[in-house]
């Protein structure tokens, strides 16, 4: 079990309620929490974003730099996704070296973006083999109440569309104070967003709650889109914790998985203009 | 049209492989492990006292896992030292790993496995985590089974059986997708599984199906290899 502050009781009601097809809330297992979704967090921020979903918010923002193209992409701009889990948001956080679950949350984030191709990089070069744009994607939990990775991935995606790119003056620096109307380079219909359905005994949830988070012993963090705007497509996905799925657990998750990204995806539509 | 593998396998077809026990004399057990050019060796030290003495758990042993690619094994020197990749690899394979072993036995204490690349031609993680199991049985750690590892690919509409490094930067229709997957040698019960690239959900169910048969290939390999350290 991964919990120390969880009683047995809790776990043990928790465990017979969800097999019984129930939650503390009221949700179905496979049921969203609502979310809202506010922009301009910064103005000093290129986009940026802040999800609130149940009692979990998080903010991210997207700053653009000039940069140099990594060796084995020459003619790409340059993507990265980080953040840290801020002790300001969670009793459980601590502050020091960043730990294995904010490294998790920014490489899925990142991967569910970077394999989708939503950004592209290609048209983020400023002078071909010498000076491209670099995105800079991070990320922040205010409060955490569960499901931390896929609150994250929404506010990123909802900051990433929001997000211009800033004029360069004639040094070729950037000036912030010019106002750009540029846009970032974004697949259209491609909005990769992070599922996670975490196993309790027998029982999938989705977006748990901090609590239920705690007592679940199995997890698997999808990154899907529904790719420009044809077909579903899994872009990245990772298992955590200990307990194992069986392929059956897996194919039922397939079927449910389209259902659940268009859920969410319906959402997020109200919040984007 | 199928797609036609640079190094002429079929599809379903997995590299040779070879595995060797005990390849580390001051280890408790090891093992190294290979998929044609990608080779991998892992060290297991423990159960042993733990520290820092906060990290104990009364309870049982802990697994701990690092992961690394030695910084020639890839074309471009790998910086020694820690990065984001293998800091998650560890961790994804202390999970693969930890549901075969039974540590109640040993409270207190930690078992170390120690996994480096010494030539990396894609797939390393599942190369790694084939010897990582091998070198758990020849240190006598209480198992359940054998946890074997292998790559599903998808080389953009079809799926193809331990993806090599060609494979992996294939960029046509809908590019690579790789798959890291390992499953207990005799159930089915999957302790990893990463995914990068594009493919449908539909298509899942087949790539699972399809490593089944890489699965008993390469607990074959395991089995024999630990059985020839047996009989010396």
């Amino acid at each position: 079990m991964s919990s120390m502050s969880l009683s047995s009781l809790t776990y043990n009601t928790l465990l017979k309620m969800l097999s019984a097809g129930k939650r503390f809330d009221g949700r179905k297992l496979l049921e969203q929490r609502d979310f809202t979704v506010e922009y301009d967090v910064s103005y000093k921020a290129e986009g940026s974003a802040r999800v609130k979903l149940g009692k979990t918010e998080v903010v991210v923002g997207v700053k653009l730099g000039v940069g140099e193209p990594y060796p084995d992409s020459m003619d790409s701009g340059n993507l990265s996704v980080s953040g840290d889990l801020l002790p300001l948001a969670s009793p459980r956080f601590e502050s020091g070296p960043p730990k294995y679950p904010s490294l998790e949350l920014t490489r899925l984030v990142e991967r569910a973006i970077r394999e989708s191709g939503v950004i592209d990089l290609k048209k983020l070069v400023i002078k071909e083999g010498e000076k491209v744009w670099s995105v800079m994607i991070d990320i922040y939990p205010i409060n955490d109440d569960g499901a931390l990775i896929d609150a994250a991935s929404i506010a990123a995606m909802a900051a990433l569309m929001r997000a211009h790119i800033p004029e360069l003056d004639e040094n070729g620096r950037i000036d912030y104070d010019k106002k750009s109307t540029k846009k970032l380079p974004l697949m259209e219909g491609t909005i990769p967003l992070s599922i996670t359905l975490y196993k309790l005994g027998d029982s999938l949830i989705v977006d748990p709650t901090r609590e239920e988070e705690e007592a679940c012993d199995g997890k698997i963090v999808w990154g899907i889109s529904h790719y420009k705007g044809k077909e579903h497509m899994i872009h990245s996905c990772q298992k955590g914790m200990e307990a194992p799925l069986s392929s059956d657990e897996l194919t039922s998750m397939m079927k449910n998985l389209p259902k659940l990204y268009d859920d969410t995806l319906k959402k997020l539509k109200k919040f984007l203009k | 049209m199928t797609f036609k593998r640079p190094d002429g396998r079929k599809l379903d077809e997995i590299r040779p492989i070879t595995a060797k026990i005990g390849v580390v004399p001051n280890a408790d057990g090891s093992a190294m492990f290979s998929f044609g050019k990608t080779v991998a060796i892992a060290a297991v030290y423990g159960p042993r006292m733990l520290h820092p003495q906060h990290m104990q758990d009364p309870k049982t042993a802990i697994l701990r896992v690092n992961y690394d690619l030695l910084s020639f094994s890839v074309s471009d020197r790998k910086k020694p030292g820690p990065s984001r990749r293998s800091q998650e690899i560890s961790k994804v394979t202390e999970w693969a790993l930890s549901p075969v072993l039974d540590l109640k036995d040993f409270p207190n204490t930690v078992v170390d496995v120690q996994i480096y690349i010494l030539q990396a031609n894609a797939s390393t993680r599942v190369a790694g985590i084939n010897a990582a199991s091998m070198a758990l049985a020849q240190a006598g750690i209480p198992m359940k089974d054998l946890v074997c590892a292998v790559s599903v690919g998808k080389m953009d509409k079809d799926l193809v059986v331990d993806v090599n490094d060609e494979e992996e930067h294939f960029e046509d229709g809908e590019g690579a997708t790789d798959i890291a997957l390992t499953r207990m040698a005799n159930s089915d019960k999957f302790t990893l599984l990463q995914l990068d690239g594009k493919i449908q959900p539909e298509i899942m169910p087949k790539a699972l199906a399809l490593a089944d048969k890489a699965f008993a290939k390469v607990y074959e390999v395991q089995k024999k290899a630990l059985k020839e350290v047996e009989a010396e």
